[in-house]
């Protein structure tokens, strides 16, 4: 039975991107009506998850999508060193050990995955790539949704819970219509894309972020889980953030836009300095770091500056460098395009350069120790001179993947109050939880785990309340 | 490129594909672009030819309109392909008929007219006449009209590909290109098998987004039906020339059995194709493309009808103006052959060729920066991979 043009559903989804998904399919399978009401239009539905490539799960044994074994003892191990222990273990644990299931489940749904290409390194051990990335995957969830008889509504915001103690009787959307509801998932997705909330923790320098992924995701649902009385779980300062490229749209620019640039480089500001270890860490391990070390600097932006020989050792951005035939005339051209400290970045220049003199080769794919001597900041791997011209630069900024403040939520992903009781009906999954896990720090895939693990706990609890 | 526009806009496109990857794993296209930083005139020309329009990636694109990125690769390639035929054609004027499907149109059905009266003229009372027996059709038709059209509009259409071809390769490989034997092997059988129409596994989002197997089925059957033909032909050259044994031939013979069961799988696979066409997604497609490929269809499906009736016919009086009809749209076939759709299977076996050998060789052009490959390292762990 569908719920076509009722007033009155089992279960309602609030969301329209993985989590919102899983959650529908979750409750339709158990048998429930469902409601899936994204603010987006069709063209943008899918929220940030559209812009996804891969998950990350457990597994004991390779299989055609994933190499090696990963165990679940080693992804929790993962997880609490990313997050410095500070982490929800239960549900840490029930994430990690429900991430097993979780490929089995997406291909029933019809999902398809892509084969790891060879020599591709960790990630394919430990992540799962989904065929077309997750544009397709959400294409896939929401054809099944339909198939299934999932009433899918498009440019429909939830604006109200109507809530009589614990108890949820229905929803308010944006044109006053009231959906009344046995259970609801709340799966709107973290608060990114409201920069003006972001300046309330980041101060005016959050004006100058730019958002990665969807402009629908305001957390104007978990503004109001917060007002009805939920518990906040999660650092408000804290969200997922990466350089990316500093002409990049303001909003859902995406993968696109990000540069890979930096272990080959080096990173200054505006007043010419380093103030990182650009070296520290294999890139897949460090790149989620940087748009916060950005979001420090004056004015929220750095520039990575590298020479010939740099160059093409990362995928090629978006966007064409900045380009000068010598250290001088880039200098001075970033000094013109963004009032950089022209005297100041060559002189960083030739410092680093004697720092690294010593060096003439670097092993790119692994720690190779190729460090400067008596440099601070030091750049403790890959540190070869920026000396072979011509010189690029590429302008970064804090490009915001999500926000990590969310509601707290129990074992079967009800939303919790401030007193530690659950709400009777009321489900979150996705973005708008991670907080409960992720306090800081950031695993790879990490994010569609969240999505897709408690998307389904939320709606099969949802459904058993039809 | 002839249209500056169409270049910077592929080249546009193509930037951002290489910057995302997501796409990687639907087709040829992905790996060959992911070899490059920057791109030839060549390149694009090499790399629409490895699209073969499934649409994959035009749903899967985050980007795609109306997205500002406004990225559309199925539309752009397609209008990069007919841009390379035009380029390549000998005669050049004749080039304009790729982009002008209604000229076409015309001029093969010109053609076939032209010859269909020709013959008719030289079998003169004879074209009522039931002839049967050895040597019956040439009775009606004399044998040196139909090596006039067979050799003389054959030969042309043979001699328009291989210059395209040459022309092709040419442009499309900067640098000494080795081809190694076992790359030719490999991308003859991707060609035998279809290989990319089958869209890893579960087919391709053409004509509906839905994944399915109908266009590559629809596809095999005129590739295989159209071998079956060539085969049928060659055996019945045989036939005559070295056994003397001269057409019509009986009904279970190699011509007539492998000319019937082409014919028969090349209607079938025009009907699909045609249906697909009909029923496509047109938000993917270049509006200047779809012409073209019907008068394809149209002068495949019409040859191998009035083959198959020649066949049915053979024995009563409508035979010697079924003849004239068939001998009419070979030589239609052989125009829209040469100047029509049909010639994408020249650029696609030879992108397919260069695609295995520097798949293979990992021989790459000066200006392709073999370190993007390596550095696994320096990626997006939520974006995207280099190969291999
Ligand atoms: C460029 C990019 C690449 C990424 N790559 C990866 C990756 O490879 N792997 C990974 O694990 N994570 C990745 N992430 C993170 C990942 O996108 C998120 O963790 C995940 O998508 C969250 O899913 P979600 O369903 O909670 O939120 P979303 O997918 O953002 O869905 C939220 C939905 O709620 C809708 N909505 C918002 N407010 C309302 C309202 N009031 N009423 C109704 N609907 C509303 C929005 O329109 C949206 O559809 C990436 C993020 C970005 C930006
Ligand atoms: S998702 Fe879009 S931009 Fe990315 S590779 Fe596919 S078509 Fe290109
Ligand atoms: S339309 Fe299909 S074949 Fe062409 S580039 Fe896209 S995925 Fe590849």
């Amino acid at each position: 039975m569908t719920a076509q043009a009722s007033s009155h559903v089992d279960v309602v989804v609030a969301g329209g991107g993985n989590a919102a998904l899983c959650a529908a399919l979750a409750a339709r399978a158990r048998g429930a009506t469902v409601a899936v009401l994204e603010r987006a239009p069709q063209h943008m539905r899918g929220g940030n998850s559209r812009h996804t490539r891969n998950l990350r799960c457990a597994h004991d044994a390779p299989h055609a999508y994933v190499t090696g074994v990963y165990t679940e003892e080693e992804f929790l191990d993962d997880l609490l060193g990313v997050t410095g222990h500070a982490t929800n273990h239960d549900l840490a644990r029930l994430l990690v050990r429900e991430s097993a299931t979780v490929p089995d489940w997406m291909a029933a749904q019809g999902v398809r995955w892509q084969p790891p290409l060879a020599g591709t390194l960790a990630l394919h051990r430990t992540n799962l790539f989904f065929l077309g990335g997750g544009k397709a995957l959400l294409n896939t969830y929401y054809a099944r949704a339909e198939r299934l008889g999932v009433w899918i509504r498009y440019e429909t915001a939830v604006t109200d819970l109507l809530l009589d103690g614990r108890r949820l009787e229905g929803v308010r959307l944006a044109d006053g219509t009231v959906l009344r509801a046995r259970a609801a998932v709340i799966a709107t997705g973290g608060f990114e894309a409201d920069l003006g909330w972001l300046a309330e923790y980041w101060g005016p320098a959050a004006h100058n972020f730019l958002v990665r992924g969807t402009p629908y995701n305001d957390g104007a649902m978990l503004r109001l889980l917060l007002r009805c009385g939920a518990r906040c779980a999660g650092d408000p300062r804290e969200f997922h953030g990466v350089a990316i490229d500093a002409r990049a749209p303001k909003y859902d620019g995406g993968i696109v836009t990000r540069v890979d640039a930096i272990p080959f480089g080096i990173v200054v500001n505006r007043l010419g300095h380093r103030f990182y270890d650009e070296g520290e860490q294999l890139w897949p391990k460090r790149y989620a770091i940087w748009g916060k070390l950005i979001a420090q600097q004056p004015d929220q932006i750095a520039f990575v500056v590298l020479d010939a020989r740099a160059i093409r050792r990362f995928i090629p951005p978006l966007f064409p460098p900045i380009t000068a035939p010598s250290l001088v005339e880039l200098a001075g051209q970033l000094e013109a395009q963004f009032g950089v400290d022209r005297q100041a970045l060559v002189r960083t220049i030739e410092e680093f350069n004697r720092a690294a003199a010593h060096n003439t080769r670097i092993v790119p794919d692994v720690l190779d120790g190729a460090c400067t001597r008596n440099l601070d900041p030091p750049k403790s791997n890959w540190a070869l001179p920026v000396a072979t011209p011509p010189f690029f630069a590429f302008p970064l900024r804090p490009g915001v993947t999500f926000t990590y403040m969310g509601v707290a939520v129990d074992a079967a992903a009800r939303v919790l109050r401030q007193d530690g009781v659950p709400f009777h009906n009321l489900y979150a999954a996705g973005e708008i939880m991670a907080g409960n896990i992720l306090t800081r720090g950031y695993l790879a895939g990490i994010g569609m785990t969240i999505g897709t693990v408690f998307g389904r706990i939320a709606g099969t609890h949802a459904a058993a309340h039809a | 490129m002839r249209d500056p526009d169409l270049a910077r806009e592929a080249t546009r496109q193509l930037t951002i594909c290489n910057a995302c990857r997501y796409c990687e794993g639907y087709c040829a296209v992905f790996p060959a672009l992911e070899l490059r930083q920057t791109f030839t005139g060549g390149d694009i020309a090499y790399l629409a030819s490895l699209c073969h329009d499934c649409r994959a990636c035009y749903y899967a694109c985050m980007y795609a309109p109306p997205h500002p990125f406004a990225v559309n690769l199925p539309r752009t390639l397609a209008a990069v392909r007919t841009d390379t035929y035009r380029r390549h054609t000998w005669p050049a004027v004749l080039g304009q008929l790729h982009s002008r499907s209604t000229a076409a149109a015309v001029v093969a059905a010109g053609v076939a007219l032209l010859v269909t009266l020709w013959a008719a003229w030289l079998a003169g009372e004879r074209l009522f006449q039931v002839h049967t027996g050895p040597g019956a059709f040439y009775r009606v038709i004399p044998h040196w009209a139909m090596l006039v059209v067979g050799l003389g509009l054959g030969g042309y259409w043979m001699a328009v590909w291989a210059i395209a071809g040459v022309r092709f390769w040419r442009e499309s490989t900067t640098g000494a290109m080795r081809v190694q034997a076992r790359a030719l092997g490999l991308a003859a059988w991707d060609v035998l098998r279809l290989r990319w129409l089958g869209g890893g596994d579960a087919g391709c989002p053409y004509p509906t987004e839905r994944p399915s197997q109908s266009r590559r089925i629809s596809h095999g059957l005129v590739f295989y039906g159209f071998l079956a033909a060539f085969a049928s032909t060659t055996s019945a050259a045989i036939y005559q020339e070295l056994l003397g044994r001269l057409p019509p031939y009986p009904v279970v013979s190699l011509p007539v059995l492998l000319g019937s069961a082409g014919g028969v799988a090349m209607i079938a696979g025009c009907l699909g194709l045609w249906q697909q066409k009909r029923h496509s997604d047109q938000a993917p497609a270049a509006a200047e493309t779809l012409g073209s490929d019907y008068v394809f269809l149209i002068a495949l499906g019409m040859t191998n009808v009035t083959g198959m009736l020649t066949l049915f016919l053979r024995q009563t009086p409508l035979m010697g103006v079924t003849l004239a009809v068939h001998l009419g749209t070979v030589a239609g076939l052989y125009v829209t052959a040469a100047h029509g759709k049909f010639i994408h299977a020249v650029y696609r076996v030879l992108a397919l060729v260069r695609s295995r050998a520097e798949q293979r060789t990992g021989h790459l052009p000066l200006e392709v920066a073999p370190a993007a490959r390596h550095h696994a390292g320096a990626i997006d762990p939520d974006g995207s991979v280099p190969p291999q």
